[in-house]
């Protein structure tokens, strides 16, 4: 944002003046004197009044299906049926269900490989297009494509490349030499759950690339220069200057994407949909499968709202970290 | 490399090597990892059926391309399915909420950056933190609301819905570039007589374009992406999004059909590889300006 200010401000400016010389020319304007005129005058009637359709939209679709969600889960509620409140029953089916503890170990799983996957290579490739070479803008805005390609579309490319029968990745690695039998990308458990990962990565890397090249951008060469001379070689000068300089954007964008790694849905729904026998599932996509597909809102709820807390936790992280880092 | 370009010194043969290693292998491999499922997926969209089936370890003189590319497959997609009516259920939602996220983007940004009145704060971490609530915790009970609204399969379950997570998105952002116009600009228009909100329109909003830009252009892509509200809330066919139709239409119990359900992806995909190819520097403003706020 920093590096976009100076020449939009120049460049707004002279619309400002030409606008404020429009207004000056037409004085009729300052005579409106009505009470309503005077009630917008007022900085609380008017914030007020400009947050109030944010506000309306986000109490009714968020806010209040929160706390619809809450209880919804403590109640015994299926499709066509309001149920009864039953405590705690839900959850404490949940956590007894194999299937649920499967969910949840893939979730913080995937999380936590996806994750560090995304931030080494998202790190790497941001390194690599702050340098100078031909074709640089082509390549950096081609490299941000699998993160504004619909996810569902582009995972099907995937699922079509994992195919069992029809893989082209498998057709490759056999002909160069590289395996024998054919490789499970989606047939075999603990491969699909692998295969889940590596298209999170692919589709999640570009985010962190290019926001990291724009903290990148603001680290001085010259820090580089002077460390070089004083003889630190590139594994130093990352360590030493560049990671504690891109820290903050760093850990925005972890947070961020962290949040919606563990949410995930869509990817996992359109790649395995959860399978082979339930052993891909995320807590979004067993939360569907129970809620939607099965008929047992109260108990998908339940296995939905099993992600508050986690995620509950990476938001305080995350203001709290903003908030130090504007303090500072 | 040794004999290429014919520069003698070996300190130059050193550095071109280096190179190499550091430089062109790694990019190349990035660049064709990134793109080859986007490669892939355009060659099976327009491969005959007869050659996209065959065993896995079958002799195949190319593998890579096709010698007899046809349309059969987007004849299939436009005949057989309801592809066109999906495109446009999706560019019609992801322009409308676009337009309506962009509207309360605008005026609750200003609020945020410019004026003081009770509460301000609460309300900005408030928005702030709706921007982290995915919507995989709320697509239950949304549900049932979308349904007592009678909103359920219409396009308006969706474009009401999706400003939940483009709304705080844009406030977060516009705001942040508010916060970047002098104040003076303002005063100066409103010593000169012009209302508050006038000053707001006329001198604040079109500084703020770039801005509006970015956070627009942001929003249709996430609207168009938009998977899990869409699968939820529409069920007959012509009501569906790309993204749902392709998945829910094109694979029928176990039987896939990769030709179309490719060749749906690839156009599915055009309209924001557009968007997105004319507008690269404002979306990366936009994604970056999201992060930092």
């Amino acid at each position: 944002m920093a590096q976009r200010g100076p020449r939009s401000i120049a460049g707004g400016a002279g619309g400002a003046a030409e606008a404020t010389s429009r207004l000056t020319a037409r004085p009729r304007a300052a005579v409106r004197t009505t009470s309503i005129g005077a009630a917008l005058e007022n900085e609380r009637v008017l914030g007020l009044l400009l947050l109030a359709p944010t506000l309306t939209l986000l109490a009714l679709f968020i806010a209040y299906p929160f706390v619809m969600g809450v209880w919804i889960s403590l109640t015994s509620a299926s499709v066509g049926n309001v149920g009864t409140f039953v405590g705690l029953k839900n959850f404490v089916k949940l956590f007894g269900d194999t299937i649920f503890q499967r969910a949840a170990y893939n979730t913080f799983v995937y999380t936590a490989i996806a994750t560090v996957a995304k931030l080494a290579l998202g790190m790497w490739l941001a390194i690599l297009l702050n340098r100078h070479f031909r074709a640089k803008r082509l390549v950096r805005a081609s490299m941000l494509l699998p993160f504004i390609i619909p996810t569902v579309l582009s995972t099907l490319a995937w699922k079509w490349m994992f195919d069992p029968t029809f893989s082209v990745l498998n057709w490759t690695l056999y002909h160069a030499g590289f395996i024998q039998t054919r490789i499970g990308w989606l047939t075999d458990p603990t491969m699909a759950l692998m295969s889940v990962i590596i298209v999170n990565v692919w589709r999640g890397m570009p985010f962190y690339a290019i926001s990291l090249l724009a903290g990148l951008q603001t680290v001085s060469p010259e820090l580089h220069e002077a460390a070089a001379i004083d003889g630190a070689n590139a594994w130093q000068r990352f360590w030493r200057i560049t990671w504690p300089l891109v820290l903050p954007v760093t850990m925005v964008v972890t947070l961020f994407s962290v949040i919606q790694t563990f949410a995930d849905f869509q990817l996992v729904y359109a790649l395995t949909g959860g399978g082979p026998a339930n052993s891909t599932h995320l807590f979004a996509t067993y939360a569907y499968q129970i809620g939607i597909v099965t008929g047992l809102l109260g108990e998908g709820a339940a296995a939905s709202l099993a992600m508050f807390p986690m995620l509950f936790v990476i938001v305080i992280v995350q203001l709290w970290y903003i908030r130090r880092v504007e303090g500072a | 490399m040794a004999g290429r370009g014919g520069s003698g010194s070996g300190m130059v043969e050193g550095a071109r090597w280096r190179k190499w290693v550091y430089f062109n292998v790694p990019m190349t491999v990035f660049i064709v990892g990134t793109l080859f499922p986007f490669y892939w997926m355009f060659v099976t969209a327009f491969r005959p059926d007869g050659e996209l089936y065959r065993p896995w370890r079958a002799i195949n003189n190319t593998p890579f391309w096709t010698t007899h590319p046809t349309f059969e497959h987007m004849v299939y997609l436009f005949k057989q399915t309801m592809f066109g009516t999906w495109m446009y259920n999706t560019m019609l939602i992801a322009l409308a909420s676009t337009v309506i996220s962009l509207f309360c983007g605008l005026l609750a940004g200003y609020a945020l950056a410019r004026l003081r009145f009770p509460f301000a704060g609460s309300m900005g971490t408030g928005i702030f933190v709706t921007y982290l609530v995915p919507p995989t915790l709320l697509f239950i009970p949304l549900a049932n609301i979308i349904r007592d609204f009678r909103l359920g399969d219409t396009p308006w379950s969706l474009i009401l819905t999706y400003p939940t997570f483009l709304i705080p998105f844009c406030t977060w952002l516009l705001m942040g570039y508010f916060k970047t116009i002098p104040k003076e600009l303002e005063e100066c228009a409103r010593i000169d007589g012009a209302s508050r909100i006038r000053a707001m329109v006329q001198i604040v909003f079109p500084i703020a374009t770039p801005g509006i830009l970015s956070a627009g252009i942001f929003a249709f892509t996430l609207s168009w992406n938009e998977f899990l509200y869409a699968l939820v809330f529409l069920s007959s066919p012509q009501q569906k999004t790309v993204p749902v139709g392709v998945l829910s239409e094109l694979i029928r119990g176990d039987v896939f059909f990769w030709g179309p359900l490719m060749a749906g992806a690839l156009l599915g995909s055009v309209p924001v590889a557009l968007i997105y190819s004319f507008f690269v520097e404002h979306y990366v403003a936009g994604l970056t300006g999201a992060v930092k706020g």
